[in-house]
């Protein structure tokens, strides 16, 4: 290796490897557009539409979409599909959001405990990943969804209890993988402290596959909310959410087959540009792909 | 080969140990619990609350419930619904079978489309159908398991009218070609997500497997392509897959339970919704112990199969 002069190129995050590789990838982009339409239609829309979410028309129940100003149509009480849609998404969009947040936060601890530590706290920990992994998410979910008040933050934090292990996994691998390496023994050697080490010196070695996990779990939390909230369990009307839109659709199914297209049509385009992201990101942050 | 079984079997008891802690503790600690049904009854005290709980056992420790459910249940003995007194074990069993035919029929969907995808993906790397393929995996996985049902619904059963909404059966006819129409819908919707995700692990198991040297051999003594594809290459790419199969099986079971629901199959999945609606604690933490004993099994199956299959792998 030769010590090529880089003095002449300021090292600009936009100009990084990284960010060239994003852009090329094509599907990661438009599912970049798309989610910022996508925020931006749901938090800015609902001051254009002239129709409120929760104003209730008896005389417009069952409207198909492009009826007057009703541009989605309107649901079996006349309200606004469209104004329900996008405050939906605002509940939706920041479930999954925090989800993320949450889940990861609680992986990313575990896995570099448990990576760092190794031995019996490495296994006992493992082992608790297992015990979750071993359940069907929706089970465990729907359970403590029963249980406990379904309110927005309620479920936020009922999804990130059960989406966390897939990140604490990849993390104790990784720490697992960097524990023996010079700088952390050189750590060791200055004397930092173990929790130093750990999230100061070792932990933004992993942030690439952390990052990638979390986008991926954005779309996931945005799938897992809009399960339970079908089911009836989660997000409680008349609270919108693209989940519970689609909880009444179906017995309207062959009267109004807009009340489901719409909501699932758009919880479809939210999960598949995060998951689209989620390649991309793969592919810039070069994190390690088995699916190739 | 004994000590390996020793030991995965060791392990999974310290596995469903831990799985029956959550569970109970998640059933048993958070307010509401079993007796929160009564609380609404018409003329309930507080007297008859304590009387209730006391019957049940629900005064005592929790740690002291939760070994005495732990010891009647390897009795085999796991409770009665409070639904309708009904022995837990045999309320589940009658739903079991719905969910393993559901189940059984979608993984040989999945397998059979995912493996053709995947192979074709690799032997056609870059190709449209690679594309076309690696980005419609990526929509499918994105698409609600439930509303991929009512979307089919609506086109095959109201629109086209090919296919029964929903049920298992039609009342009075159950002939074998009944059930089977009623299958076909539930078994592709719930095979959508794992086509998708067997086709993505199947085109990079088959791509590791290809550029390998037993592969240039079988080639270079002439074997026809199709000949090497087919006995040299797919054989070794799906030996990963076991493994992928028995680790996809709670996601499996997480479908079941939401295309269920949709097609009104009498499956777990619905038995374990309207036992929560019903507040009926007993059924649903069998049903939980269940599918946590299904994954372990399932994963435990694929590891002894793998082993089995492939000489290389020796068990210790």
């Amino acid at each position: 290796m030769t010590a090529i002069d880089l003095s002449d190129r300021p090292n600009r995050w936009w100009r990084s490897r990284a960010v060239q590789r994003f852009m090329r990838h094509r599907l990661a982009l438009l599912g970049m557009v798309m989610i910022v339409a996508l925020t931006l239609a749901c938090f800015l829309g609902p001051y254009l539409l002239p129709y409120d979410s929760l104003y209730i028309d008896l005389r417009a129940r069952f409207a198909p979409p492009l009826t007057g100003q009703h541009y989605l149509g309107t649901d079996p009480l006349g309200r606004d599909i469209a104004a329900r849609l996008l405050e939906a998404g605002q509940i939706s969009l920041q479930v999954g959001f925090y989800a993320m947040i949450l889940s990861t936060l609680i992986g990313t601890l575990i896995g570099v405990i448990a990576g760092y530590r190794g031995g019996l706290v490495s296994a006992v920990l493992m082992r608790i990943v297992d015990a979750f992994l071993a359940f069907p998410s929706i089970f465990l979910m729907l359970a403590l969804a029963a249980l406990l008040k379904p309110s927005p933050v309620m479920i936020t934090v009922i999804i990130a209890i059960t989406s966390w292990m897939e990140v604490a996994r990849i993390v104790d691998a990784e720490v697992r993988s960097l524990r023996e390496r010079e700088f952390v023994l050189a750590g060791r050697m200055l004397g930092l402290s173990s929790t130093h080490i750990m999230f100061r010196e070792v932990l933004p070695n992993v942030l690439g596959p952390i990052i990638v996990a979390a986008t991926l779990t954005v779309a996931r939390a945005i799938l897992l909310e809009a399960y339970i909230s079908f089911l009836g369990y989660g997000i409680q009307p008349p609270l919108p959410s693209w989940g519970n839109m689609l909880n009444g659709a179906q017995q309207y199914l062959d009267k109004a087959p807009w009340l489901a297209i719409i909501p699932g049509l758009t919880i479809t385009i939210a999960v598949t540009s995060f998951n689209f992201i989620g390649d991309g990101l793969r592919d810039a942050l070069d994190v390690r792909n088995d699916q190739n | 080969m004994a000590s390996f079984l020793l030991n995965r079997l060791g392990q999974s008891i310290i596995l469903l140990l831990i799985v029956s802690i959550i569970g109970f503790t998640v059933l048993n600690l958070i307010p509401g619990g079993p007796l929160a049904q009564y609380a609404l009854t018409p003329g309930m005290t507080q007297e008859d609350m304590d009387r209730l709980a006391r019957q049940m056992g629900l005064d005592r420790p929790l740690m002291v419930q939760y070994f005495d459910w732990l010891w009647r249940m390897l009795q085999g003995d796991w409770g009665t619904s409070y639904r309708d007194g009904q022995p837990v074990v045999d309320v589940i069993a009658r739903h079991l079978w719905a969910t393993l035919l559901l189940m059984g029929t979608s993984m040989v969907i999945s397998v059979g489309i995912g493996t053709w995808i995947g192979i074709r993906g690799a032997t056609h790397r870059y190709s449209a159908f690679d594309y076309v393929a690696t980005a419609g995996a990526m929509v499918a996985l994105s698409i609600p398991t439930f509303w991929f049902g009512l979307v089919g619904i609506y086109v095959f059963a109201l629109r086209l009218e090919w296919l029964p909404a929903g049920n298992m059966y039609t009342i009075g006819d159950g002939s074998f070609a009944d059930y089977a129409i009623h299958l076909i819908m539930p078994s592709f919707v719930l095979a959508l997500v794992n086509i998708a995700v067997w086709s993505r692990y199947m085109r990079s198991a088959t791509l590791d497997v290809i550029n390998q040297d037993f592969v240039n051999t079988a080639r270079a003594k002439g074997l026809t392509e199709r000949r090497v594809l087919m006995k040299h290459v797919v054989g070794n790419a799906l030996l990963p897959m076991i493994t992928l199969a028995g680790m996809q099986l709670p996601n499996l079971l997480s479908g079941a339970l939401v295309t269920e629901t949709v097609f009104t199959w009498p499956g777990m999945g619905r038995l374990f919704l309207d036992s929560l609606s019903y507040s009926d604690y007993p059924v649903v933490m069998g049903l939980l112990m269940l599918s946590a004993v299904l994954t372990l099994l399932g994963n435990l199956i694929a590891d002894i199969v793998v082993a089995l299959v492939d000489p290389r792998i020796r068990l210790a």
